[in-house]
C-alpha cells in the first residue's frame, strides 16, 4: 500500500475539551500534541525560547495553544481554538474551549460541531459544581460520545478508590441528563499516565489510554432511522452549450440519506416530485448520504430556490412559524422580549421575533428561573420565536443540523444566539424547582 | 443523527466518509454557501498549493457549470517565473478572469517603499485591501489553513474585516454548527477560508488523489541558491545574493511559495507526489518554520499582519 492510500483511509474526528482553570486542560492538550508527536521542533523550540525567556524552567505547554498576544500577555485563554493532530489510525479536530464559567457560550461552540467532549475533573476535587455544568453543555448539545478524564491521579497516590467514586458519580449525573455513552479514564497529564501511553502506575486499570479511546470510538452513524434532509444552497445552472438544461440543486446533506428515484417534497411550498440523479462533486451516484456535498436533479421542472429544503416525501417534517428552542446567548447585548432578529436555519434566513423567554436555565443545580425578561452572554434560556415564513424545523433530538439554528441582529449582523428546537435534554430530569411551565420537561 | 451504532473494529461502516472526504464536502458547502449569500466574491490565487486547491474544490462546487467567482493576485514582482506561467495557463484553461495587484507599482508610484531587508511579503497588504475596496469584492476566500501558526487558530471560518480590512481576534463571531454568519456592511468584507480545518498533509493527500497538477518548484529540481539566515533563497533579479553570499547549485524544492526574497527551499530529492508526502510526513519542521522568514521577525508577526488586513 503506498504512504498516500494507508493515510487518507483514516476517518475524521472532531472532540471538543471542557475543563475548569486549573484543572489541566492545557497540559492535557499540550501533551497530546506533543506525546502523539504532532509538535513539530520549531514549534517546541519558540515555545521553550519563550519559557526560558520568562524564567520558567521548562517549556510551558500552554504556549502551545494560548496564540494571541492578549492570551500570551495574561496568561489566559480567550476563544476557541482549533487543533489538528493525527495517529496512522484517525485525524483528529480539537476545539480547544476555555473553561472559565462567563465562557459557556465557547463551549457549546466547540461542542455543536463535536462528536465527542472530554470533561476534566481534578481527582483531588471530584465531581464539581463546574464539571456538572460541563456534563450538562454535552447533554444539551447532544454529543453522541463523553470522555470523563479523572486527572492528577498522581496526587491522590494513583487510588482506585478515588478514581471510581468519581467515576460513579459523574456517570450517574450524564446518564440522567441522557448523555448516550460515558468512558472514565484515570490520568495525569503531568506525567504522562493513560493520555497516550498505558500507565505502569495504575494496573488496576484495564480501559483504554485517552488517545486509544478517541481512535476508536465510532464516528458512523445508523442512518437507516434519520430523516432525511437536504437543504438547498445554490441552484447550478451552467446554461452552456454542452449542459443547455441542467439545473441542479446544490447543498450538503444535513441528515440521512437520499437515492435516485426516490419521491421528494421541496419545502416550504410543499411541492413533490422525484429524484432524477445525485451527482457527487462532478460524478453521479445511486445514493448520497450526511455529510456529502450533492447535487440533486428532479424528474419535474419545480421552483426550487436557495434556502429550501428537499426531503422524503414520506418523511416531511410539518413547518411552523412558532419556534420553541433552549438557546445559548453569545453575544454581549442582550436577548429580550420583542426583540426583532434574523433566523439563519439551515440555508434560509428569515426575519422573527421573540415572542417570550420562559425561563433561563442555571447549569449548576438545573434549576429553573421563570420569566428572565432577557438572556445575557452566556446565558441558557427557552425562548418562543415567531418567524415571519414558516420553517421546517426538526427537533435538536433528531438531527442536530436541521434542528439548530442562529439568531442574528439585523442591525449590525451580529450572531446573538444559539438555538436548538425541541426539548432540552434527552431524559427527564426531576428538579425541585417546579416552577412553570410551558415545555421544560426535566 | 443522535443514533451511534455500536460499530466495533473491522465492521463495514457504509455511511462513514474518509478524512479527505469529509474536508472536502465541507470546503464545498463553503464555497456554495458564499455563492448564495455574497454579491461579488473572489479567490486569492497565489499560484501555491494552498490556491490551487481552492481553485479545484471551486470547480467541483459548481461543476458542470463555471466557478462564479474571479481570482485575485497580489504580484509581489518577486514571483516565482514558473509559478506566473502557472497561473496564467490555470486562468485561460478554466475560462477564469484574473484581477491582478501589482506590489512593484506601488513602489513604483512611491506610496511603498522597499524595505531593508528586501522582503515583499509586509508590502502586499496595501495593495490588496485597496484592490478589495476599488473592486468591492463582499467575500474573499483565502487558503489560510488554522494549522499553519497559532494566530490562525484562532480564526474563524467566515472573518469578518471592518472598511480597513482590519481582523479584531477579540471580536469574532462564535461559528456553531455549520450555521456561518455572513452579514456585513457596506464598505466591510468577509475572509473565507475553505480550508481552515486542512492541514499541510491533507493538502497534499487532496493533491494526489485528485491528481492536480502543480508548478514544478514543488518538486525536487537542481536550482541556483544560496544561504541567507539559514535558509537557501533562489538567486535573481530581486536582489539576491549580496556580498559574501555565495550561489551554488542544490537538489531543492518548495513547500510553499511566495515572495522569491523570503521563501526558502529545503534540501530534497523528493520527484514524485508520493515522495513528497513521505517527506512532508517525515519531516520536524513545520512548513512555515522551514521555509518562511517573515514570520520569524516576532512572536506575533502573523497576529499583526493579520490584523492590519494580510490574508
Amino acid at each position: 500500500m503506498s504512504t498516500t492510500a494507508e493515510l487518507t483511509a483514516t476517518t475524521l474526528l472532531r472532540f471538543a475539551t471542557a475543563g475548569s482553570v486549573d484543572d489541566g486542560k492545557s497540559t492535557l492538550v499540550g501533551r497530546l500534541l506533543h506525546d502523539s508527536k504532532s509538535v513539530l521542533t520549531d514549534q517546541l523550540e519558540a515555545v521553550e525560547r519563550v519559557s526560558a525567556s520568562r524564567g520558567q524552567e521548562g517549556p510551558d505547554l500552554a504556549l502551545l495553544t494560548d496564540g494571541l498576544r492578549a492570551e500570551r500577555e495574561q496568561g489566559i485563554t480567550i476563544d476557541v481554538a482549533y487543533r489538528y493532530f493525527a495517529t496512522p489510525r484517525r485525524r483528529f479536530i480539537l476545539a480547544d474551549t476555555p473553561g472559565h464559567v462567563q465562557y459557556t457560550r465557547n463551549m457549546v461552540t466547540g461542542a455543536s460541531t463535536a462528536e465527542l467532549t472530554v470533561i476534566l475533573v481534578d481527582a483531588r476535587n471530584g465531581v464539581v459544581e463546574q464539571t456538572r455544568r460541563h456534563a450538562a453543555l454535552a447533554a444539551l448539545l447532544r454529543v453522541p460520545h463523553a470522555v470523563l478524564a479523572v486527572n492528577k491521579m498522581d496526587l491522590v497516590d494513583y487510588e482506585e478508590s478515588v478514581f471510581a467514586a468519581i467515576a460513579e458519580e459523574f456517570t450517574a449525573y450524564a446518564t440522567e441528563l441522557g448523555v448516550p455513552e460515558v468512558t472514565a479514564i484515570p490520568i495525569s497529564a503531568l506525567a504522562g499516565d493513560n493520555v497516550v501511553e498505558p500507565s505502569a502506575n495504575m494496573d488496576w486499570y484495564g480501559g483504554p489510554t485517552v488517545l486509544e479511546h478517541l481512535e476508536t470510538v465510532p464516528v458512523s452513524h445508523d442512518l437507516a432511522h434519520c430523516h432525511a434532509r437536504l437543504p438547498v444552497q445554490y441552484v447550478i445552472r451552467p446554461q452552456t452549450a454542452d449542459h443547455p438544461d441542467y439545473r441542479g440543486y446544490a447543498g450538503q446533506i444535513a441528515a440521512g440519506t437520499f437515492r435516485v428515484g426516490e419521491p421528494v417534497t421541496v419545502l416550504p411550498s410543499g411541492r413533490t416530485t422525484t429524484i432524477a440523479g445525485i451527482d457527487l462533486l462532478g460524478t453521479p451516484v445511486d445514493v448520497a448520504w450526511t455529510t456529502q456535498s450533492v447535487t440533486v436533479l428532479l424528474a419535474d421542472d419545480v421552483d426550487v430556490s436557495r434556502g429550501d429544503l428537499i426531503v422524503p416525501t414520506k418523511d416531511a417534517p410539518a413547518t411552523t412559524q412558532d419556534v420553541e428552542a433552549t438557546v445559548c446567548h453569545v453575544a454581549d447585548q442582550p436577548l429580550t422580549v420583542g426583540h426583532r432578529v434574523l433566523i439563519k436555519h439551515g440555508t434560509r434566513t428569515v426575519k422573527a421575533i421573540v415572542k417570550d423567554i420562559p425561563s433561563r436555565l442555571t447549569l449548576d443545580d438545573l434549576s429553573l428561573h421563570p420569566h428572565p425578561g432577557q438572556l445575557v452572554a452566556n446565558d441558557i434560556g427557552r425562548v418562543k420565536i415567531r418567524t415571519a415564513e414558516p420553517l421546517p424545523v426538526d427537533s435538536y433530538a433528531d438531527s442536530r443540523r436541521t434542528g439548530s439554528f442562529i439568531l442574528i441582529d439585523p442591525a449590525d449582523g451580529t450572531t446573538l444566539t444559539a438555538g436548538m428546537v425541541g426539548e432540552s435534554f434527552a431524559s427527564p430530569e426531576p428538579v425541585k424547582d417546579q416552577s412553570d411551565d410551558d415545555g421544560w420537561d426535566f | 443523527m443522535t443514533a451511534v451504532t455500536e460499530a466495533h473494529e473491522g465492521t463495514v461502516r457504509p455511511y462513514t466518509l474518509s478524512h479527505l472526504d469529509a474536508l472536502e464536502s465541507e470546503a464545498v458547502h463553503i464555497f456554495r454557501e458564499v455563492a448564495g449569500e455574497f454579491e461579488n466574491p473572489v479567490i486569492l490565487f497565489s499560484g501555491g498549493k494552498d490556491s490551487i486547491v481552492m481553485l479545484h474544490l471551486a470547480l467541483k462546487a459548481f461543476a458542470p457549470a463555471a466557478v462564479p467567482f474571479a481570482l485575485l493576485h497580489v504580484d509581489t514582482g518577486h514571483n516565482f517565473p514558473e509559478v506566473l506561467e502557472y497561473r496564467d495557463r490555470v486562468v485561460a484553461a478554466h475560462g477564469l478572469r484574473l484581477h491582478v495587484a501589482s506590489v512593484q507599482e506601488y513602489i513604483d508610484r512611491g506610496v511603498l517603499r522597499e524595505r531593508p531587508d528586501g522582503t515583499r511579503n509586509p508590502l502586499q497588504t496595501l495593495p490588496l485591501t485597496e484592490r478589495i475596496q476599488a473592486e468591492k469584492f463582499d467575500a474573499v476566500f483565502g487558503g489560510g489553513r488554522r494549522d499553519e501558526e497559532k494566530a490562525r487558530a484562532k480564526e474563524r471560518v467566515f472573518s469578518l474585516r471592518d472598511e480597513f480590512s482590519q481582523w479584531d481576534p477579540r471580536r469574532q463571531r462564535p461559528e456553531l454548527w455549520n450555521l456561518y454568519n455572513g452579514r456585513h456592511a457596506p464598505g466591510e468584507h468577509v475572509r473565507v477560508f475553505p480550508l481552515s480545518n486542512w492541514t499541510e498533509l491533507d493538502v497534499w493527500q487532496y493533491i494526489a488523489r485528485e491528481d492536480i497538477e502543480l508548478p514544478q518548484i514543488y518538486f525536487a529540481h537542481e536550482r541556483e541558491v544560496f544561504q541567507r539566515s539559514g535558509m537557501w533563497l533562489t538567486a535573481g533579479e530581486w536582489g539576491g545574493p549580496k556580498d559574501g553570499e555565495t550561489v551554488e547549485k542544490r537538489l531543492v524544492r518548495y513547500r510553499t511559495v511566495g515572495d522569491m526574497s523570503c521563501t526558502g527551499a529545503v534540501d530534497s530529492d523528493a520527484t514524485t507526489l508520493d515522495a513528497v508526502i513521505t517527506e512532508i510526513a517525515a519531516s520536524r519542521l513545520t512548513e512555515r518554520g522551514a521555509t518562511r522568514a517573515d514570520d520569524k521577525l516576532s512572536e506575533a508577526a502573523m497576529e499583526d499582519r493579520k490584523r492590519e488586513g494580510y490574508f
